[in-house]
C-alpha cells in the first residue's frame, strides 16, 4: 500500500486502520450504536448479555452505545481544538516571521512564557474560574495548545521568508495577510501535517485527563474520559469497566503515533527515497 | 561558566513572576468579576456585595496581585474560600505527600531508565533492544489512568499483592507508607521510564557514531566499556535534560495518578477546589506547581552546562 507515492509500513497501515474504523465510528454513531446514549435499558451494572456485549454502565445505559457515542464527543472535539490551535498558532507564527521586529519579539516571550509552565496547572486555574463549559474548553485548550504550534510556525516561515519568491512578493507591494496564504502556507504544509498528528494526540488526552478529573466534558454527553471517572469505582469489584473506555483512548493515541512516527521517518530520509 | 549559571537563574526568577501575574491574570479575564464567578445562580446582591468586600475586590488589580504575591512569599495564601481554613495550613501537609511521591517514584525509574537505556545501547537490534523498544513505546502513548486500573485490576484486586487506594495520613510510619504508594509509584515509573530510557538509548548511539568511538572499537575493546567509559560522558548532557524535564512531567502528571489511586497530594486537592471555584487555594497550588516546574528546568539547564566541558571553559 502506498500513499503519495511512499510506502506504508506495517506499523502505520496498523495505524490507519485504527483511525478509519474510529472516525467512521465516530461520524456514523446513531447508526452503528445498538441504543441512544442516554436511555436506561436496565438495571445498574447488569451482567454483558446476547444485546449488551459489555454490559450496563452506573445509570443502566449500554456501555458500547456510550463507548461509540463517546468516539463522536472525544474525537470531534479534540479535532476541533486543534484544528482552531493550528488556526491561531499558525498565524501568529507566520505573521511574527514576516513582520519581524517588535512584533516577532513580543509574542515569541509570549509564548515562552507560556510554555515555561506547566498547561495542565494552567487550565486549572481558568477552569476554576470560568467552568467547564464547551466553548470555555475549546478556547482555553486551544490557546494553550496553539503556542507549541506557534514555534514550529514560525521556525518552518523563518526559513521561507528568507527565500527570493517571497522577497519578490514582498517588492510587488504584496500585504502580510497574502504572504502569509499565498506564499509561505503551501510551502510548509508538509511539517505542519505530521505536528497536526502529535498536537491531535496531545489534545485528545489532555480532553480525557480533564474529563477524567471531572473538569472536562460534563454529563449527560458520553466522553471516553468521563466514563473512565464514571466507571472507576466498579474495579475494586472485579470489573473492568473502567478499562474499556480507557483502552479506546491508548489504542486511538498508539494508531496516531503509528501514523506519525512513520510521517517523521519519511521527513528524515529525504523525499526521493520512497519514491 | 559562573556567569552563565547566574545568568540562567535569574531568567528562571523572572519566569516565575511572570508565571505568578499569568496565574492572577487567569482570574482576571471573567466577563463579571470572581465574586459572580463565585456564587453564580446563589447571587444576590447582598450577599455577592460582602463576598467582594471579603476578596478585597473593591481594591485594583494591581494592588490586589502585589498583596497576593508579597503575601504568598510570606506563605500567607489567604483563606480557602470553600471552607474558610488557611490555604498555608491545608496544602502543606499535601504538599509533603506529592513529594514524596515524586521522590519516590524518581528514586525507582530514574536509576532504572539509565540503566535500562544502557543495556539496550549496548544490545543495539538485539531481541533485548527491540523487546525495550515496542514495550516503551506502547507505555508512552497510553494515558496514566489506563495503566493505573489495569495495576489496581491485576495487582490489587486478582492478586491482592497491594491495596488500591493510597489512603495514607501524617502519622502513617514510613515503611507502610513505601507499601501503600507502591502501585501509584509503579504507575508513574512505567510512564516516565519509557521516554528517559528511550533518550539514554539515542544519545548513547548518536556518540557511538564519532570516530573515536571507531578507534575504541579499533583498540579491540568490549563493547561495555566502550559504552560506559566511552560513549556515556559524553551523552550526559541529554540524559541529563531529559532525566530534568521528566521529573518536571512527574510534577503534572502526579495529579492524575493521585486521583485514580485517592491519594492525598497537592494535585488532588488542586482537582477538587477547582471544580468547587475555590480560587485562592487553585492560585496557591498552581503556583506551588508552576515554581517546582520552572525550578526543576533551570536546575537541567544548569546541569547540562556543567556537564558540557565547552561550555565550562570561560570564553
Amino acid at each position: 500500500m502506498r500513499i503519495l507515492g511512499h510506502k506504508l509500513s506495517v506499523t502505520a497501515q496498523i495505524g490507519l486502520a485504527i483511525i478509519a474504523v474510529n472516525l467512521i465510528v465516530a461520524v456514523f454513531a446513531p447508526l452503528v450504536a445498538p441504543y441512544d446514549q442516554t436511555t436506561i435499558l436496565g438495571d445498574a451494572w447488569a451482567d454483558p448479555d446476547i444485546h449488551h456485549w459489555l454490559g450496563l454502565d452506573n445509570l443502566g445505559r449500554d456501555i458500547v452505545s456510550r463507548l461509540i457515542y463517546g468516539a463522536r464527543m472525544s474525537i470531534g472535539l479534540a479535532l476541533v481544538i486543534t484544528a482552531l490551535s493550528f488556526c491561531i498558532g499558525i498565524i501568529t507564527g507566520f505573521a511574527a516571521a514576516v513582520t519581524g521586529g517588535w512584533v516577532d519579539q513580543a509574542l515569541s516571550r509570549l509564548v515562552d512564557l507560556l510554555l515555561s509552565m506547566p498547561t495542565l496547572i494552567f487550565a486549572f486555574v481558568i477552569l476554576s474560574v470560568l467552568g467547564s463549559g464547551l466553548p470555555v474548553l475549546i478556547v482555553t485548550i486551544a490557546v494553550l495548545d496553539s503556542t507549541k504550534v506557534f514555534r514550529l510556525a514560525r521556525s518552518v516561515a523563518v526559513g521561507i521568508v528568507s527565500l527570493e519568491f517571497v522577497e519578490a512578493a514582498r517588492l510587488r507591494g504584496e500585504g502580510w495577510w497574502w504572504i502569509i496564504t499565498r506564499e509561505i502556507l503551501p510551502n510548509a504544509i508538509a511539517p505542519l501535517t505530521a505536528e497536526f498528528g502529535l498536537r491531535f494526540c496531545f489534545t485528545f488526552l489532555f480532553i480525557a485527563a480533564l474529563s477524567f478529573l471531572g473538569l472536562g466534558v460534563q454529563p449527560p454527553d458520553a466522553d471516553w474520559g468521563s466514563m473512565v471517572k464514571d466507571y472507576r469505582d466498579m474495579i475494586n469489584f472485579g470489573s473492568a469497566a473502567p478499562l474499556y473506555p480507557a483502552a479506546a483512548i491508548a489504542i486511538l493515541t498508539i494508531g496516531v503515533n503509528f501514523v506519525v512516527d512513520w510521517m517523521l521517518s519519511m521527513h528524515s530520509r529525504g523525499q526521493g527515497e520512497g519514491a | 561558566m559562573g556567569k552563565l549559571i547566574v545568568q540562567r537563574s535569574l531568567l528562571g526568577i523572572v519566569t516565575l513572576a511572570a508565571a505568578s501575574v499569568l496565574i492572577f491574570i487567569g482570574t482576571e479575564i471573567l466577563p463579571g468579576d470572581l465574586a459572580s464567578a463565585i456564587l453564580q445562580n446563589s447571587a444576590t446582591p447582598e450577599n455577592l456585595a460582602k463576598l467582594r468586600l471579603d476578596l478585597g475586590l473593591d481594591r485594583p488589580a494591581i494592588v490586589r496581585y502585589f498583596a497576593w504575591l508579597f503575601g504568598a512569599l510570606r506563605g500567607d495564601f489567604g483563606h480557602s474560600l470553600a471552607n474558610g481554613r488557611d490555604v498555608l495550613e491545608e496544602i502543606a501537609p499535601r504538599f509533603a505527600n506529592t513529594m514524596f511521591l515524586a521522590t519516590y517514584a524518581a528514586v525507582v525509574a530514574v536509576p532504572l531508565a539509565v540503566g535500562l537505556g544502557l543495556a539496550a545501547a549496548i544490545r543495539q537490534g538485539g531481541a533485548f533492544d527491540r523487546l525495550v523498544n515496542v514495550v516503551t513505546l506502547m507505555t508512552i502513548s497510553v494515558p496514566e489512568y489506563f495503566l493505573a486500573y489495569l495495576l489496581i485490576k491485576y495487582v490489587a484486586v486478582d492478586l491482592g499483592w497491594f491495596p488500591s487506594l493510597a489512603n495514607v495520613s501524617s502519622d502513617t510510619p514510613f515503611g507502610d507508607r513505601l507499601y501503600y504508594a507502591f502501585l501509584p509509584m509503579l504507575t508513574l515509573v512505567l510512564v516516565i521510564v519509557a521516554h528517559m530510557m528511550r533518550m539514554t538509548r539515542a544519545s548513547v548511539l548518536a556518540v557511538m557514531a564519532s570516530p573515536y568511538i571507531e578507534m575504541a572499537i579499533l583498540k579491540g575493546l568490549t563493547k561495555t566499556r566502550i559504552v560506559l567509559r566511552h560513549a556515556l560522558p559524553n551523552a550526559l548532557a541529554p540524559i541529563i535534560s531529559v532525566v530534568a524535564l521528566n521529573l518536571a512531567y512527574l510534577i503534572v502528571g502526579v495529579v492524575v495518578v493521585e486521583t485514580v489511586f485517592v491519594y492525598p497530594g497537592l494535585g488532588q486537592l488542586m482537582v477538587d477546589e477547582v471544580s468547587k471555584h475555590d480560587v485562592p487555594v487553585v492560585q496557591a497550588c498552581g503556583l506551588i506547581f508552576a515554581a517546582a516546574f520552572i525550578l526543576l528546568n533551570l536546575v537541567a539547564d544548569i546541569l547540562s552546562i556543567l556537564s558540557n566541558p565547552r561550555l565550562r571553559q570561560p570564553r
